[in-house]
């Protein structure tokens, strides 16, 4: 199943910054507590850990769980240093992995 | 001869009332039971057993620095907004290294871990978690130095999110 992913920040970022950064990944996050209609308990399905790195170096890490609502949405911060690619990967208990990128261009 | 048909018959019977018994129990446990520990209300030391690397060191534990927002009633559990803010430089010698959101109540004690560092430049974390029922939060930031600090709200949950769908 194909996972999508959304990278958001204001543009206009210049190096020194800190930039606030919305995070938001399409995920079921099953809890494993709850069934379907037929009364049979769907099996837990959660993202075990969501990273983030900024010019290849590991920014923001949260590590997950069933606490977290479905399609998990967090915000966070990062020192803008140079132009370079924000790189969002992470893996799902049934074993998925999802990746997702954006460039961050600073302003001159 | 008499007596001894008289006791096989009460033997069987009761055999048979056991074994009855045994097998209304057995029937009555519903076949899609649930097991789940949310029903309870963990202690603050409950709670912070869940966290690496504490250890019970509560005569450093400080209800400073960190700012929990939360709304105060939620109407469904399935989705909670709250922030976190740490009171921080973000410096190379002095920052905050975790954050932690813990539930009072949830089957899973820790919902979320946030590995902060220097590149984050901000001490502050926005989500939406899960909540089990109307429960107290704590967020636990622990520095570089090895400090811990926490701050905690309150919340009322009309509908809890460990509800079946069907």
């Amino acid at each position: 199943m194909a996972m999508n992913a959304r990278l958001t920040w204001s543009t206009g970022a210049r190096a020194g910054d800190v930039v606030k950064v919305r995070l938001l990944v399409q995920h079921p996050m099953e809890t494993g507590y709850l069934q379907d209609l037929s009364g049979h308990t769907i099996k837990r399905n959660v993202i075990q850990w969501i990273r983030v790195q900024y010019d290849q170096r590991e920014v923001f890490k949260v590590d997950t769980s069933s606490g977290i609502a479905a399609n998990p949405f967090f915000e966070f911060y990062l020192r803008a240093s140079v132009t370079g690619l924000v790189q969002v990967s992470w893996i799902d208990d049934a074993g998925v992995v999802g990746e997702y990128s954006r460039l961050l261009a600073l302003q001159a | 001869m008499q007596q001894q048909v008289i006791e096989l018959s009460v033997l069987s019977r009761r055999a048979l009332l056991l074994g009855g018994a045994a097998l209304g129990a057995f029937a009555s446990t519903p076949s899609h039971a649930v097991v789940m520990s949310s029903g309870s209300l963990r202690t603050l030391v409950e709670m912070m057993e869940g966290v690496e690397g504490f250890n019970g060191h509560f005569e450093q534990f400080k209800k400073a620095r960190v700012d929990l927002q939360m709304t105060l009633l939620a109407d469904n559990g399935n989705s909670v907004p709250l922030s976190v803010e740490v009171n921080s430089a973000m410096s190379e010698e002095e920052h905050i290294t975790d954050i932690y959101l813990l539930s009072q109540r949830n089957p899973v004690l820790v919902m979320a871990r946030f590995h902060l560092g220097v590149a984050s430049g901000k001490a502050m974390v926005n989500t939406r978690v899960r909540l089990a029922g109307s429960q107290k939060i704590l967020a636990v930031a622990r520095t570089n130095q090895g400090e811990w600090f926490f701050d905690e709200a309150q919340v009322v949950v009309t509908e809890s999110a460990c509800v079946d769908a069907s």
